[in-house]
């Protein structure tokens, strides 16, 4: 006889994954195989009081086949080309990951000081910190008291 | 094509299975190459330590396990992917040298090599004139 377990939060699961794979298929992207793939690089933001943190997931990627920008102060731009390895001879059986250009441009929360932006690349994930602008940073306003 | 590599997340709601992904947190990408010799998978892990990858053939089922720990501290402004634990599996139907099974990992992108087992592997068969 089979025997089948319900499992309701495995049709969670299966629900999740076909609403994914259905924006993925309409994301905007430019057409591209990486574009397919939805929004690429997903990115991570954060903030302190003095700095902003950018989070890139960028797997396969090396550091020199990046390019990122900061411009007017708070424009972000990554750019970059990952190639897939074509193995000598054989056949795929499975392509999930995404391949080719991209380009993505952040409008940051506030202005950042572009000379001073720093750049890790670590098991492939890019953090940019960035400190904000003299201007931008939070300042506590004192209540004077009568 | 004689290999079938099937994901066993894909049969979540069909068939009961013990290895299912419903307990994780996202679902990384893998590529699958098959060559004469050996299968190949390409995986995306950005940010996984391999001290936190946990690797099992057993039975013909491929299992990768793996977890990403936390790495913000400060306000979120904006959060596109999740981090946490992640599992995929993959039930191999090609005959696999478990011994010299190797991975290695590499800017995010984990390589697995499957060897095939050297019975299954393709043979020429020299047709003899008489």
């Amino acid at each position: 006889m089979l025997r089948t377990n319900w499992q309701p939060l495995a049709e969670v699961n299966r629900l999740r994954n076909e609403m994914d794979r259905l924006f993925g298929q309409y994301a905007d992207g430019g057409g591209t195989e990486m574009g397919r793939m939805g929004t690429f690089p997903p990115l991570n933001v954060w903030e302190d009081d003095n700095h902003l943190f950018v989070e890139a997931e960028l797997p396969g990627f090396d550091m020199d086949q990046l390019e990122i920008y900061v411009t007017g102060g708070n424009q972000l731009s990554i750019s970059g080309e990952r190639v897939q390895p074509e193995p000598a001879e054989g056949a795929w059986h499975r392509k999930e990951r995404g391949f080719g250009k991209f380009r993505r441009s952040l409008e940051l929360p506030s202005d950042v000081d572009s000379d001073s932006v720093s750049a890790t690349f670590i098991n492939g994930v890019l953090t940019l910190t960035m400190p904000k602008s003299e201007a931008a940073k939070p300042r506590r306003i004192e209540v004077k008291a009568n | 094509m004689t290999t079938t590599i099937t994901n066993a997340e894909k049969k979540s709601g069909e068939v009961a299975s013990p290895e299912q992904t419903y307990q994780s947190s996202y679902v990384p990408r893998f590529d699958i190459w098959e060559g004469e010799n050996e299968l190949l998978l390409y995986g995306d892990l950005p940010g996984v330590s391999v001290d936190d990858l946990d690797i099992r053939f057993e039975n013909r089922e491929l299992t990768i396990r793996g977890k990403v720990a936390s790495r913000h501290e400060g306000n979120f402004v904006l959060g596109e992917y999740g981090i946490g634990d992640f599992h995929r599996s993959f039930t191999v139907g090609e005959a696999i040298d478990a011994e010299k099974i190797s991975a290695e990992m590499k800017q995010g992108v984990l390589t697995l090599h499957l060897p095939k087992s050297e019975k299954v592997k393709p043979r020429k068969i020299e047709v003899k004139t008489t």
